[in-house]
């Protein structure tokens, strides 16, 4: 049997992405062959832009060498462009007259300059920007002309403007509009946009047409003369005042196109038969950047492989000027209307101007220009649809008032220079990150991660790399929106996707999990893995057995694994009291296993450094023998209850800290949860341990105690917001054990509760846990139900099979 | 010339899981064991810094180290891409349920 044949007519960045797609779920499925007008490789359109600034050449931006095409047995023509579809005889017939038949076409023939209607619009010297051959001819242009006119202040002319300055020419941009890029900001925005485009050494002429275009005497353009008879020189004109889908092909063959090939939800057109790109209109909308592209391709390519499950259903899309140094973001609905409110921070000496467009309480749109760092959140938020009510006081001020640590305080991507350290803790400076965005094709944020290292440990440097993203390949980056984005590479599936199942079907295991979910791996990965482990002991709690092989060797070994492959121990220390007794078991301990490093721990306990892993399970003997049990210093669980002295002993005590803490800790023993869990109680207000940067911080006041969520002290300090306050020990313990269970039954794995908290919102938490009594005490029963064997996991670790983990394999080797 | 050893039956190493070999002459082996009961021998020293790889998480015919997360492949003892390295890999295989190793 013959394989069915796919043609693509179009080598651009949406066909040959959905070929790729295709490539990926289905390899070998069709016989493949592409025609492209071009005489190159797919390469990176997008960065045309940077080829003409003089900062990356023609060979760099290739995203698909000819290798890749022969590797994958894809026929390509270059250089071939397809004249006519024959769709009775479903064959293609391109321009020197050969003939390709395919049994599926995909048409994606992108879209051409828009060209205006003035006299003179055909002499040698007048282009559009759209290809390597424009580029070719401006840089060519540049080296022997000094005059250029761009027609048109969009993100293309004003890039393309950008580039001819840089390289030595001089510049007017002729805009029809009242400011420029009025598609894509507000007019202050706009006008500080030209300032500082003037002071780079660009002219500009707006709300200006065009009236004619002026042959020299060399037969080359000469000069542009403008409406109202005013003529400037011109020996280059570059045509950026829109692009046109490109659909003549489709529709002299009689598909249906009204401006773009007309598709419905799945790419197919009304033969169906597919079409991706710039070329179709979707729901009405022509896309003209490559994020909603990608998307296309990628639903496209699961209809082409016959899983017929994928449906495009439009994108919200935001853009970036590519000039280098300037900062600006744009996205959603940035003008606002009647029904829409505006929050606006307007600094115009700083060079800082926000906008931020919501409607019935919603994000819907915004502009920034000097200082984008928020953008991308702001993005995500506008994505979501979150309810913004709770943080609308400090929405303009952006998502941390409290800055992040580990890149030295930076927040403006575009102001960093190249050698600056953007990821703290790989060390990855700017320069690398948007080498390697130019240099390997990268479009997202896990592809950086993936290629550089670059926020992918404690991942706080993720908003300056998706703005170095954003400012190097343009709007190209769009975030799917959070409750969608897949677990991992291994499945489709999100995080809420994949409990909802496990709770609605009563999954209680890792492979009937991956199978009810069609995972693609066989059996995922370390990302995937201890997900699902925790998800399901989570919500099938005396029911899912525990897999030791999917967690994290850490919670397999009980102890925290060091850079040199040995091992902390960390005894729990019950609200951060001791005892002589514990004190001297330690000291024990610590000689009898030759403990290099003894250290107090910030959470008030006592933490040996530098244990062998074969030790351990001596050693914890020793130590349960002594009544201690562990600290769980290591797990994705609670760790610990910080106190201070409180009532008992201090002088402003009001509350009994040391005695809450001990309860708290003692209730919430063995409890595993998506990440870690530190609490604290403090006796007074004065609040000595440090409740205020905790997932539950109690505070002892004279009538009772304050309790605050969703504290973090880590990467970025996040204040923990108050709750409620309530009279009672009891109390305090239903309503944080509530709250946690909560946590627990939805955060995300790996999802602090503070960020769980700023995706769901305070008010969210509220509703369930204060006003919804029923409900708080149905969470604090699940909780106290699935603690209800808590144990020192020790307690099992000692048993015959689990203990051979710690036992090296003594081999003799004959010499 | 390679010589096969006894190291321990194969259901003494769990599924997805590994154990650590120790040869008298010193520097730990990991041998690892797959959801289809293949088994795997790797100097226990990640490419990278030197990370333990038998404490690592196994997933198909990979492990990820348990120090930084790079991904090493169980059949050459290379690093997935893109990072590169690699590290010294052993002749292993299963006889009768008992896991053999040439060292
Ligand atoms: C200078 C520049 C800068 C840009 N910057 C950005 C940016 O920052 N961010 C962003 O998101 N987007 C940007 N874009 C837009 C982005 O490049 C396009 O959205 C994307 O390339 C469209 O992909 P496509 O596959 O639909 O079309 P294309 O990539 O144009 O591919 C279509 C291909 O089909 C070929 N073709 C057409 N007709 C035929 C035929 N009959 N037979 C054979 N071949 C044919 C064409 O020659 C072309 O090679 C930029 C574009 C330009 C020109
Ligand atoms: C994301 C950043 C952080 C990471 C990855 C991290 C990691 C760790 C690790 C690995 C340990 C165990 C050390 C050992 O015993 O081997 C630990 C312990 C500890 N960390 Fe952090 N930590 C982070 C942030 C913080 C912050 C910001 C604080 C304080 C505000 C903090 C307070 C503590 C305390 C108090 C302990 C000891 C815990 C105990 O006694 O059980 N950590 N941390
Ligand atoms: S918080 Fe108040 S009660 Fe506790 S030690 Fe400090 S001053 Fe004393
Ligand atoms: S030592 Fe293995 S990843 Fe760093």
């Amino acid at each position: 049997m013959s394989k069915p044949r796919l043609v693509l007519i179009g080598n651009g960045m949406a066909g040959v992405r959905t070929v790729e797609e295709l490539l990926k779920i289905k390899p070998d499925h069709y016989d493949i062959t592409i025609f492209g007008a071009e005489p190159h490789p797919n390469y990176n359109r997008i960065l045309l832009s940077p080829v003409l600034a003089g900062e990356m050449t023609v060979q760099e931006i290739v995203l698909n060498e000819l290798d890749w095409y022969k590797e994958n047995n894809i026929r390509l023509h270059t250089g071939r462009q397809i004249a006519r579809i024959d769709r009775v005889k479903r064959k293609v017939i391109a321009d020197d007259g050969s003939e390709e038949a395919y049994d599926r076409l995909l048409i994606a023939t992108g879209s051409t300059p828009f060209i205006l209607p003035v006299p003179g619009n055909d002499l040698p010297g007048v282009i559009g920007y759209r290809d390597i051959k424009d580029t070719d001819e401006m840089i060519e242009a540049a080296r022997l002309h000094k005059h250029a006119v761009v027609i048109g202040g969009g993100l293309l002319g004003l890039e393309a403007a950008n580039g001819l300055k840089l390289r030595g020419m001089d510049v007017t941009v002729v805009h029809l509009g009242p400011w420029l890029l009025e598609r894509q900001l507000d007019e202050v925005a706009g006008r500080m946009l030209q300032k500082s485009l003037e002071d780079k050494g660009l002219k500009f002429l707006l709300e200006t047409q065009t009236e004619a275009l002026i042959q020299g005497e060399s037969g080359r353009v000469a000069a542009v003369r403008l409406k109202g008879g005013m003529q400037i020189p011109a020996d280059l004109v570059v045509m950026a005042a829109g692009i046109r889908p490109n659909y003549a092909l489709a529709e002299a063959s009689g598909i249906y196109c009204n401006r773009g090939i007309v598709v419905n939800d799945t790419m197919q057109t009304y033969d169906p038969k597919v079409a991706v790109g710039e070329c179709v209109s979707h729901r009405g909308i022509a896309y003209g950047l490559v994020a909603p592209l990608f998307e296309q391709a990628k639903v496209a390519a699961n209809h082409l492989a016959g899983y017929g499950i994928g449906r495009y259903t439009g994108s919200v899309t935001s853009t970036k000027l590519k000039v280098t140094g300037i900062d600006l973001f744009s996205a959603g609905d940035y003008m606002g209307g009647r029904d829409t409110e505006e929050i606006i921070l307007n600094d115009p000496h700083g060079g800082v101007y926000k906008k931020l467009v919501i409607k019935d309480n919603k994000l819907v749109g915004g502009v920034m220009y000097g200082d984008t760092a928020d953008g991308p959140w702001y993005f995500q938020l506008l994505k979501d649809g979150r309810d913004i009510h709770d943080i609308r006081d400090s929405l303009i001020f952006g998502q941390s008032l409290v800055g992040d640590v580990g890149h030295a305080g930076n927040s403006k991507a575009a102001a960093m220079a190249d050698s600056a350290e953007v990821c703290g803790c790989n060390g990855v400076s700017k320069g690398a990150i948007v080498q390697a965005i130019k240099a390997r094709g990268l479009f997202t944020l896990d592809e950086v991660k993936k290629h550089t290292k670059a926020a992918s440990s404690c991942g706080s440097c993720a908003g300056l790399v998706e703005q170095i993203l954003a400012s190097t390949i343009g709007g190209a980056y769009t975030p799917a929106a959070s409750d969608k984005k897949p677990l991992c590479a291994c499945t489709d599936h999100s995080h809420d996707q994949v409990r909802k199942v496990i709770r609605e079907q009563r999954l209680t295991s890792i492979p009937q999990a991956m199978s009810f979910l069609e995972w693609k791996t066989p059996n995922g990965c370390d990302k995937c893995r201890p997900a699902l482990n925790y998800y399901l002991i989570s919500t099938w709690p005396h029911e899912a057995r525990d897999d030791p092989q999917s967690r994290f060797i850490n919670e397999r070994a009980h102890a925290n694994i060091q850079k040199d492959g040995t091992y902390s121990v960390v005894p729990r220390m019950w609200g951060g009291l001791t005892t002589p007794n514990e004190l001297r078991a330690i000291a024990d301990a610590a000689e009898k296993y030759k403990v290099p490093t003894v250290k107090v721990t910030g959470g008030q306990r006592i933490d040996l450094l530098g244990v062998r892993k074969e030790d351990l399970p001596a050693m914890w003997a020793d130590l349960n023998a002594a009544g201690m049990v562990s600290g769980h210093a290591y797990g994705k669980s609670i760790r610990t209850v910080k106190t201070c002295v409180g009532a008992e002993h201090c002088r402003f005590g009001t509350q009994k800290s040391m005695t809450m803490g001990v309860k708290l800790e003692k209730m919430l023993f063995d409890m595993y949860s998506p990440h870690k869990v530190k609490l604290a109680v403090s006796g007074c207000p004065r609040n000595c341990a440090e409740a205020g940067i905790k997932d539950v911080g109690v505070i002892g006041v004279d009538s009772g105690y304050e309790l605050y969520i969703g504290g973090n002290g880590g990467i970025k300090t996040e204040v923990a917001q108050f709750l409620c306050k309530v009279k009672t020990d009891e109390e305090v313990m239903e309503y944080s054990g509530a709250f946690l269970q909560l946590y627990r039954e939805e955060g995300w794995y790996l999802e602090r509760t503070c960020h769980y908290l700023e995706r769901v919102g305070l008010d969210y938490v509220k509703s369930k846990i204060l006003e919804d009594e029923e409900g708080r005490k149905a969470y604090y029963f699940r909780l106290l139900d699935s603690l209800k064997d808590a144990r020192d996991p020790w307690a099992t670790s000692r048993e015959p099979q689990a203990i051979k983990q710690f036992i090296p394999i003594a081999v003799a080797v004959d010499a | 010339m390679s010589n096969w050893k006894p190291v321990c039956p194969l259901e003494d190493i769990p599924q997805l899981g590994s154990r650590i070999v120790r040869p008298a002459t010193g520097g730990d082996i990991a041998i690892f064991r797959n959801a289809a009961d293949e088994v795997f021998a790797l100097h226990d020293k990640c490419p990278h810094k030197g990370g333990p790889l038998s404490q690592g998480i196994v997933h198909g015919k990979r492990v990820t180290c348990p120090l930084h997360g790079w991904n090493i492949g169980l059949d050459d003892g290379q690093a997935v891409a893109p990072d590169v390295g690699g590290c010294r890999k052993f002749a292993v295989r299963v006889d009768n349920g008992m896991v053999m190793l040439a060292v």
